[in-house]
């Protein structure tokens, strides 16, 4: 069995910082991880890989330095890794990410036939969610995305089972292999990476692919010119026009503060009061 | 460098954001409704007052997209469709499409789209949405803006403006589509008001076929498992909320919003770092990667209020802060701002409540 898993190199978004006056991202000192969300993704597919065999590659999207991040997955257990990186895919949007994804997923398929692609639900950075549909339209593959669980792989037959989290409940779909997974967060717990794997993850020959060795063949569906979306403005957020009402108890007792905070609110929203006075009353 | 003078998107990579002809025809605004065991999801219902008052600015009619099975109330959600606003439904009814699949929902919204060509398509950021969303708009090769904040008509080229938080939730950007079309977004529950229901408004069907049947569809729905309901958080939806942030230190400090929460008969919320450790369930971080709130009362103790939060909470009617840091961002869009200690505020606050609540009923009877 041939496992693909996408995954993204995205900055630590619990340490990114906004320049207060200039509003645009302070990049320095930032570290880059794997998207949190792709690692329930590669954990999905090293225990598909454990109880059936086979190979999991993985597959990365950006700059030089995202080889990193696909070290990192070498050392948790994947066997392969493929880099696509080229300056033409600049500014891309999801789109254009999934074209050159999925030129990359068939140019891997030639080598060895995949069975499964995986993905994280989505990045913390873009937040879309929109990646991982797309390179299934692309290649044709059918999609099930949110999976919480893989209940069965029959790989006698090619058919999977999953449950897939749907709004109220969850969805049992079956279908055919190949397919793309999306998988959900908290479905599972990253193995650790043993020594001995993080030491041959460091000698890891990733390889890079540019445009040509990806199969790119039409270069206006990727980067900038593959992209539909236009970003036509990135701002900070605006103050309300109405100040708050501030109090500090620095100027007054906390008491004060409090019955002071609670009679302006009850004041201008009484109904506010009648349901909390109608709640307390059951 | 001369680099730095190369700033207009038009400029760079030879692009083009000019509307070719044969998309100008496309108009008017779509919104996906999405329904679920007889019950169209709310998020569909925001999503048509929003449409409304994008159509209204375009001056084009505003439709609604059913797709379900033959023994669903289609017509019934078409009926409560117009109510919010929908001038008409487009209903594609067929067997296959009882319970989301991707597959005959992407070939059923594709083929609507392709043939009634809206410039707009709008659709719940829910698991369904989103699947469908972007399944679709690689479909027809268009542009699609994920979890939007703020829908609006850019005045100089008629496109939609689709506000959105960016980079983990730190900064807003406005996306557009300006050379393909449909222009797609979607857009989170509870993010947009609910409009109101006008039971006077009525509006026209067109039905529409598939053209698929089961033996062409791969993937099978083998079982639905509903969610039981008993111990559900429903933070969206809550009247009150209590949420805390880092701010309070420790998670022995977050009881204290658990006291203030029980006294006001609120639910409890809390911020992204929080959920991250461990202090709480995942199901009540509020946020942009968590849950929209709307309540009438938010009370944010040591939360200072970073963007990814500020999306989730902002349409709350009354929101009162709590931080030692009179700098921090959420006063820039509290209502009521207290400068302190959480610590030291909120075992006072609770018992203020406490006693005021206990002070009114005793007056009520």
């Amino acid at each position: 069995m041939h496992i693909v898993v996408c995954i993204k190199q995205v900055p630590d978004s619990a340490q990114i910082r906004v320049h207060p006056v200039t509003n645009t991202i302070m990049r320095q000192g930032v570290p880059a991880i794997v998207n949190p969300y792709d690692l329930f993704a590669l954990e999905e597919a090293l225990r598909l890989k454990d109880k059936f065999g086979g190979k999991v590659t993985m597959l990365c999207m950006g700059p030089p330095q995202a080889e990193d991040a696909l070290k990192k997955c070498i050392s948790f257990g994947a066997d392969d890794a493929v880099l696509v990186t080229d300056r033409s895919f600049a500014g891309a949007d999801t789109l254009a990410t999934s074209y050159a994804l999925a030129a990359a997923v068939r140019q891997i398929s030639k080598e060895q036939k995949v069975d499964i692609v995986f993905t994280g639900k989505q990045t913390i950075d873009g937040d879309t969610a929109q990646v991982g549909p797309g390179i299934a339209k692309r290649l044709g593959l059918q999609l099930l995305t949110y999976v919480s669980r893989i209940a069965d792989l029959d790989l006698e037959n090619d058919t999977i089972t999953v449950e897939r989290r749907a709004e109220g409940g969850v969805q049992v779909l079956k279908t055919a292999v190949p397919c793309l997974i999306t998988m959900l967060e908290g479905t599972n717990e990253m193995r650790f990476a043993p020594l001995e794997n993080m030491i041959h993850a460091a000698r890891y020959p990733v390889r890079k692919w540019n445009k040509e060795a990806a199969g790119i063949e039409d270069v206006t569906k990727i980067g900038l010119k593959g992209s539909p979306t236009v970003v036509s403005k990135v701002f900070g957020p605006t103050p309300r026009a109405e100040k708050a009402l501030m109090q500090s108890v620095d100027d007054a007792t906390p008491r004060d503060v409090a019955l002071n905070v609670i009679q302006k609110i009850f004041t201008q929203h009484p109904t506010l009061e009648r349901d909390i006075l109608a709640k307390a009353s059951v | 460098m001369s680099d730095a003078e190369v700033k207009k998107p038009a400029a760079r990579g030879g692009r083009n954001l000019e509307l070719p002809e044969h998309l100008k025809a496309y108009k008017g605004v779509w919104v996906f409704i999405e329904h679920d065991r007889g019950e169209a999801h709310s998020v569909s219902w925001e999503l048509l007052g929003e449409g409304r008052k994008l159509a209204d600015t375009l001056g084009v009619s505003l439709s609604g997209v059913i797709m379900g099975g033959p023994d669903e109330p289609l017509d019934t959600i078409a009926r409560e469709a117009y109510t919010f606003g929908a001038e008409n439904c487009y209903i594609v009814r067929d067997p296959v499409l009882k319970g989301y699949r991707n597959e005959p929902f992407t070939k059923g919204m594709t083929d609507l789209v392709n043939k009634y060509q809206p410039e707009i398509v709008l659709l719940g950021a829910t698991t369904m949405g989103r699947d469908l969303a972007g399944s679709v708009a690689t479909t027809l090769a268009t542009g699609l803006t994920a979890d939007c904040t703020e829908l609006r008509i850019d005045p100089a080229t008629r496109a939609l403006a689709a506000t959105r938080p960016t980079f983990g939730g730190s900064l807003l950007c406005t996306i557009m589509t300006l050379a393909y079309r449909p222009q797609m977004a979607t857009v989170r529950p509870r993010v947009m008001r609910m409009p109101d229901a006008d039971p006077a408004r009525s509006g026209s069907i067109v039905e529409d076929t598939l053209g698929m049947i089961e033996t062409d569809i791969v993937t099978k729905l083998l079982d639905f498992i509903a969610d039981e309901n008993s111990n559900k958080v429903n933070l969206a939806y809550a009247d009150i909320i209590v949420s805390g942030g880092k701010g309070l230190k420790t998670p022995d400090n977050f009881k204290l919003i658990w006291d203030l929460a029980k006294v006001l008969g609120a639910e409890v919320g809390a911020t992204r770092p929080v959920v991250q450790s461990g202090w709480v369930d995942a199901e009540r971080q509020v946020g942009q990667t968590g849950k929209t709130v709307r309540p009438k009362l938010y009370i944010a103790a040591g939360i200072s209020g970073a963007i990814q939060h500020r999306v989730g909470m902002e349409g709350a009617d009354v929101i009162v802060a709590i931080n030692t840091d009179a700098n921090a961002p959420i006063f820039d869009f509290a209502h009521h701002g207290i400068v302190g200690n959480a610590m030291q505020v909120l075992p006072v606050l609770t018992d203020t409540f406490r006693e005021h609540i206990a002070m009114r009923s005793r007056k009520a009877a």
